[in-house]
């Protein structure tokens, strides 16, 4: 069975177009990801998806049931992880979960059960009496999961999960991500980070400016960068100023400078990329200090179909 | 549906009692500010205490409710809490109505500790069959009041500023500081159009100050209490379309 099926769901704001015409489904128990850089339209899809905005054109059915007619059922059966960790900070975190499972219908019987099987799986359980406003913020966003997961959903949306979390915080929550799939929940992610779409998404549709240019397996995705060669050099001067100059020396290849001294080149001659790169190097005085030829990442995919510089997608919201 | 959203009504202000009570917004503007002005009016003229315990009542239940309203809805929204509450099988009207049922139920705690203390502070004997249905009507008025000029706003203090253009219009325009009939007759007329003004007048026949209707005035807030409640439920829908 379908988990979600979108048909051509588009969302304008006025004159703005935020979402156009998005169709993709979900298979139960998969892990799908949304990726694009900020202002792709991924939250507002999901805002869609939750019954949070409604859309201007187009339809979705969620766990079988109507968006337009329908989504107070899908409600019940699915969580949803804001992007914010938006918990009350005078309740605790215990109070704060009976509140949500409270809100959701749980029985009375099996609630209080529930919220003590939640808080020990995200090992919260000692904590369970402190407010959430003194929880540590990868905690709170751990709490914030919880209370998405209270009512056992069956379908659960992870908006930018990870975003302001510190690297410890943010594996420790990947890995719990890993966890929620394989106990079989279905998980529709949104994120902006590549490395983290490639690890936890079994499929993964990329946005650009409200519009899905590809869909398909992380695998997939990369076996399209395949296509060509991709060859990393770095300088030990600033290389980046000089970038027209080099994509003048390459035709038919794409010149992607991941910082001022390093560059990546996708596609074309590996021989003649290779010749060029001395030439270049040696004609603007450089130094090339390293010549790498690589295996392609979900990075250099996303370069190649969004034609886009992945450090757009290193941009937090709010365009930090 | 309509048994989740009555849940939810009563849940989310259960909740707001919980949380936002005690907010500094609340005890300012929901608290303090009703007693500065009982004592500001007792010091001036103790003896007429026993005429103005109406007006003092009916300041009680607008600023109250109103200034809980601001916090309740604008603090949550600020948060983010507020989708929170839509994420859940629940209309974004039981949302709403729950906002409005927390702000009340503060204004009750307020209006009945003010109530109490000046009826056995003074020994008045106020006819309850009318005292309470204009207090309780009033307070589902102001607390839809405050919830329809909220709504538009995000930060509590910019609710807060934006609330006291009609609480002040109202304070000074209800009769309680100036008398209605020494006013000016188009300041009269706006007067007549203020809810503040059938809040003082119904109160003031529940303690036989004046021969007044608190009938009529419970009749005449109801037609308030539709012209905001309605408007504070469709702004607040739209906000999440």
């Amino acid at each position: 069975m379908k988990a979600i099926e979108v048909q051509g769901l588009t969302k304008r704001f006025g004159s703005l177009t935020a979402v156009e015409d998005v169709s993709f489904e979900v298979e139960e128990g998969e892990v799908f990801g949304l990726l694009g850089p900020n202002g792709s339209g991924k939250t507002t899809t999901i805002r869609m998806l939750v019954g949070l905005s409604r859309p201007t054109e187009g339809d979705a059915r969620i766990l079988g049931f109507d968006l337009s007619s329908g989504i107070a059922e899908a409600k019940r059966r699915i969580g949803v992880v804001p992007d914010s960790s938006n918990l009350y900070d005078e309740l605790s975190a215990r109070d704060n979960l009976l509140f949500m499972a409270k809100l959701y219908g749980v029985k009375k019987r099996v609630r209080e059960e529930r919220v003590e099987e939640v808080l020990r799986a995200f090992d919260l359980y000692d904590r369970r009496d402190d407010g959430f406003g003194t929880f540590s913020r990868g905690m709170k966003r751990s709490l914030t999961i919880a209370a998405a997961l209270v009512h056992d959903p069956k379908l659960l949306f992870l908006d930018e999960p990870t975003v302001g979390l510190d690297v410890v915080a943010a594996r420790s929550l990947r890995d719990l991500i890993c966890d929620l799939h394989h106990r079989g929940l279905t998980i529709i992610l949104t994120t902006h980070y590549l490395e983290e779409a490639d690890r936890l998404c079994d499929r993964i549709a990329i946005l650009v400016k409200g519009r899905i240019v590809a869909i398909d397996t992380p695998e997939g995705l990369k076996r399209f960068a395949e296509e060509g060669s991709v060859i990393e050099a770095s300088f030990r001067g600033a290389a980046s100023g000089h970038s027209d100059d080099l994509s003048a020396r390459l035709p038919g290849s794409e010149v992607v400078f991941l910082d001022g001294t390093r560059v990546r080149v996708l596609g074309g001659d590996p021989s003649g990329v290779l010749e060029e790169l001395f030439e270049f190097s040696r004609g603007h005085d450089l130094g090339l200090e390293a010549v790498n030829s690589m295996r392609p990442t979900l990075e250099d995919a996303f370069i190649r179909i969004t034609g886009l510089s992945p450090a757009v997608m290193a941009k937090e919201k709010g365009g930090k | 549906m309509v048994r989740d959203d009555l849940r939810c009504i009563y849940l989310i202000a259960a909740k707001d009692m919980r949380t936002y009570y005690l907010k500094p917004p609340a005890i300012s503007w929901g608290i303090v500010f009703p007693v500065a002005w009982t004592l500001a009016f007792y010091l001036r003229s103790p003896g007429d205490f026993e005429e103005l315990v109406p007006g003092l009542i009916a300041m009680t239940i607008l600023f109250s409710t109103t200034a809980a309203e601001a916090v309740v809805i604008n603090f949550e929204m600020r948060l983010g809490s507020l989708e929170r509450l839509l994420l859940a099988p629940v209309s974004p009207r039981a949302v709403l109505l729950g906002k409005v049922l927390g702000g009340f139920l503060f204004g009750l705690l307020m209006t009945s500790v003010v109530t109490a203390g000046t009826v056995i502070g003074l020994d008045l004997r106020p006819d309850l069959t009318a005292l309470i249905p204009v207090a309780v009507i009033s307070l589902l008025v102001f607390s839809s009041m405050g919830a329809l000029f909220s709504v538009g706003f995000k930060e509590v203090f910019e609710a807060q500023t934006f609330l006291n253009l009609p609480r002040f219009l109202m304070v000074f325009l209800c009769g309680v500081v100036y008398p209605i009939s020494a006013m000016p007759s188009p300041l009269q007329f706006v007067s007549q159009i203020l809810p503040l003004t059938y809040t003082v007048e119904g109160l003031r026949g529940a303690f036989s100050v004046v021969s007044s209707s608190p009938l009529i005035a419970s009749f005449v807030l109801t037609g308030f209490l539709l012209l905001f409640i309605f408007p504070a439920m469709r702004i607040f829908g739209k906000r999440f379309d």
